[in-house]
């Protein structure tokens, strides 16, 4: 069977830091990263291929380095890799990304199946796996925190929703984001650091893929960010200091509802 | 949004598109070819319907004002949660009321297999008018109905906002919906508002782990969609004098096609908490140190009639289970009164509690954070604090 996993590169928010002057995010030096939830998908794919036989295509749309994150998936054992990237593609929204996403998964021809990870951690919109299936018109299932099954003709996951587990069966091809709950990521091997090096990462464009200034990038976008701003903080109030029991009398005025005065 | 449907010579005259189309655009001619009127919204509905994949729909892109001036009103998509509105809908339509700045109407969309009082309850809580969808099929949430039934109400009804909750569902249908209408989708908003000048619809969301807000538009495409995060927006008080117009959707067979299948829902186990319904939510930090010591924290919201939280770091630790956590990749709660016990006030934890009416805060840090925001904050050692403040309310209530 033919697996395809889109990933992202990304920065890794947890080092990121606000400029306390300017409001503004400090990108210099923070470290770019695999979308953590992209291992997910990524080892979902791989563990059905070792099942089933087939291949894992690992496909990433980004400027010229994110073919690093394509490197780490093929070390990890993917089998090749498709950098998605031209000038045109930048600053593209989750509409623009997943139009070109979905030109370049139809460029590949039969696929099974495109696994995403839940959500990327520096956008956290969870928008392209369902919008790359409703641009190939396959059905999708979101949310997987286990696939139960999968089959020549179909898939059968668990599904995790806020009241419950959905167990769902949906045809292939089909587009799945998958939850850090299916599975754990296996490390990069040896063979596969070496493979990784030698990999030839063919480089898709807009030519490529038949698709126009217009409908990719900032100008294909239909969204547009235009404020970005730290945080509102709320004003801080009185901070008290004193004997646990002080600490604990006012406390209990404004927990009983007893205190408005202090 | 312009652009054109094309007819490709795999036409066979069939006349199923015919039928499909909401807008009876589609006629068939002498010549067993399908034709396209004017009426055409490029809804992509017949895409889906032709069996010889004869229809592609070609856009062009660039807004076009009178294009845009074809849309007005809100349109919410109301969940429902054991028969009756989930609070994700109520929260939705006390926020839709007040963007509609009493101008906008503001229409409930529900898709239910039992639509039970919930129209009445929906009306009550800020609809002016709601629209079901019922079918026996529609008892679980599906990708693909779902989106046949939004993209058909929404080509018809032709809103300028749609607004649906940022839970599994709304993230899963509304990107779905925002790639086959062509329009932009924010997800996850925790501010949204009215640009007095444009009228465009400002749509503020956290990105990079909280670390900023980022304010989006949809300026040349309509409609303007937003998935809202549960837990921000307040609904407002229901108001049991409203009443509205409640429209019945006719479900065709086609509407609930789909090529996934529910073959079982297992609900989660009964004790399950909820710590976005509390009045009061006491929450455990890194400064906890240990699953040994929550037990005082749990005798204290059981005193106050409240829950017990936690920032991610006591998740994380495996101190306490992950329903309980609150902050970006938590929960968002707005109690009455949120007491931090031993958190240091990360952004991450933040943007999950801020919006509660007073935040209360022990930490031994007096540099901690979460003083900076706090309505009043308390330094000292928790595990003083704490088991005197549960002796001080055991004695007040004697």
């Amino acid at each position: 069977m033919k697996f395809v996993v889109a990933v992202k590169q990304v920065p890794d928010t947890a080092e990121v830091r606000i400029d306390p002057v300017r409001g503004t995010l400090i990108r210099d030096g923070v470290p770019s990263i695999m979308n953590p939830f992209d291992t997910y998908a990524l080892e979902e794919a791989l563990r059905w291929r070792d099942e089933l036989g087939g291949t894992v295509t690992v496909i990433t749309m980004g400027p010229p380095q994110a073919e690093d994150v394509l490197r780490e998936a093929i070390s990890m054992g993917a089998d090749d890799a498709v950098l998605v990237s031209h000038r045109a593609f930048a600053g593209a929204d989750t509409w623009a990304t997943s139009h070109t996403l979905a030109a370049a998964v139809a460029r590949m021809g039969e696929v099974d199946a495109v696994f995403f990870g839940k959500q990327a951690i520096d956008g956290d919109t969870a928008q392209t796996g369902p919008s790359v299936a409703a641009s190939l018109d396959w059905p999708q299932i979101t949310f997987v925190g286990k696939v139960r099954s999968l089959e020549e003709k179909t898939i059968t996951v668990e599904r995790y929703v806020e009241t419950g587990t959905q167990v769902v069966q949906t045809d292939l091809p089909a587009v799945l984001t998958i939850l850090k709950d299916a599975n754990v990521p296996r490390v990069p091997s040896l063979r596969g650091k070496m493979k990784s090096r030698k990999a030839e990462i063919p480089v898709w464009g807009l030519e490529d893929l038949g698709l126009t200034e217009a409908e990719t990038g900032l100008e294909g976008s239909p969204t547009k960010v235009v404020v970005t701003a730290t945080p509102e903080a709320r004003k801080g109030g009185e901070i008290h200091t004193g004997t646990p029991e002080e600490l604990a009398r006012r406390l209990a005025d404004l927990l009983l509802g007893e205190g408005k005065e202090g | 949004m312009g652009g054109f449907l094309e007819v490709k010579d795999s036409c066979t005259g069939c006349g199923i598109c015919v039928k499909t189309c909401p807008v009876n655009a589609l006629s068939v001619n002498e010549e067993r070819k399908a034709v396209v009127s004017e009426d055409c919204t490029l809804c992509s509905i017949c895409v889906d319907s032709c069996p010889f994949g004869a229809l592609v729909v070609h856009h062009s892109f660039g807004g076009d004002p009178e294009k845009l001036a074809e849309y007005s009103g809100i349109l919410v998509l109301c969940e429902m949660r054991d028969g009756h509105p989930d609070r994700s809908a109520l929260e939705l339509l006390g926020e839709a009321r007040k963007l509609s700045g009493g101008e906008k109407t503001v229409t409930a969309l529900m898709i239910t297999s039992d639509p039970g009082e919930t129209p009445r309850k929906l009306l009550h809580a800020g609809a002016d008018r709601v629209i079901k969808a019922v079918h026996p099929s529609l008892e679980h949430f599906s990708t693909e109905p779902w989106n046949s039934i939004l993209t058909r109400v929404i080509t018809s009804e032709k809103p300028e906002i749609v607004l649906a909750a940022a839970t599994t569902t709304g993230r899963d249908v509304m990107p779905r919906v925002s790639k086959t209408l062509d329009t932009g989708l924010t997800a996850d908003c925790t501010e949204l508002h009215i640009d007095p000048d444009s009228g465009m619809l400002m749509q503020t969301r956290p990105a990079f782990g909280g670390n900023i807000m980022a304010t989006i538009v949809c300026d040349r495409t309509r409609p303007q969609m937003s998935t809202v995060r549960p837990g921000v927006m307040k609904p407002m008080i229901p108001d049991e004098s409203r009443t509205g117009e409640v429209i019945d959707l006719q479900v065709t067979p086609e509407m609930v096609q789909s090529r996934s299948r529910v073959l079982e829902f297992i609900p989660t186990e009964g004790d399950e908490v909820d710590i976005t319904e509390a009045e009061i939510v006491i929450s455990g930090g890194r400064g906890m140190k240990d699953p040994s010591n929550y037990p005082m924290l749990h005798e204290l919201a059981h005193l106050l009639g409240g829950t017990v939280g936690a920032s991610r770091a006591a998740v994380d630790a495996g101190w306490i289970e992950y329903p309980r956590q609150v902050g970006q990749t938590g929960k968002t709660v707005q109690p009455k009164t949120y007491l931090a016990v031993g958190i240091s006030g990360a952004v991450q934890h933040r943007v999950g509690m801020q919006s509660s009416d007073a935040i209360y805060a022990i930490n031994k840090d007096p540099d901690a954070n979460i003083f900076q925001f706090c309505t009043e904050g308390f330094v000292g050692d928790l595990f003083e604090v704490v088991p005197e403040l549960i002796k001080e309310i055991k004695k007040r209530r004697g």
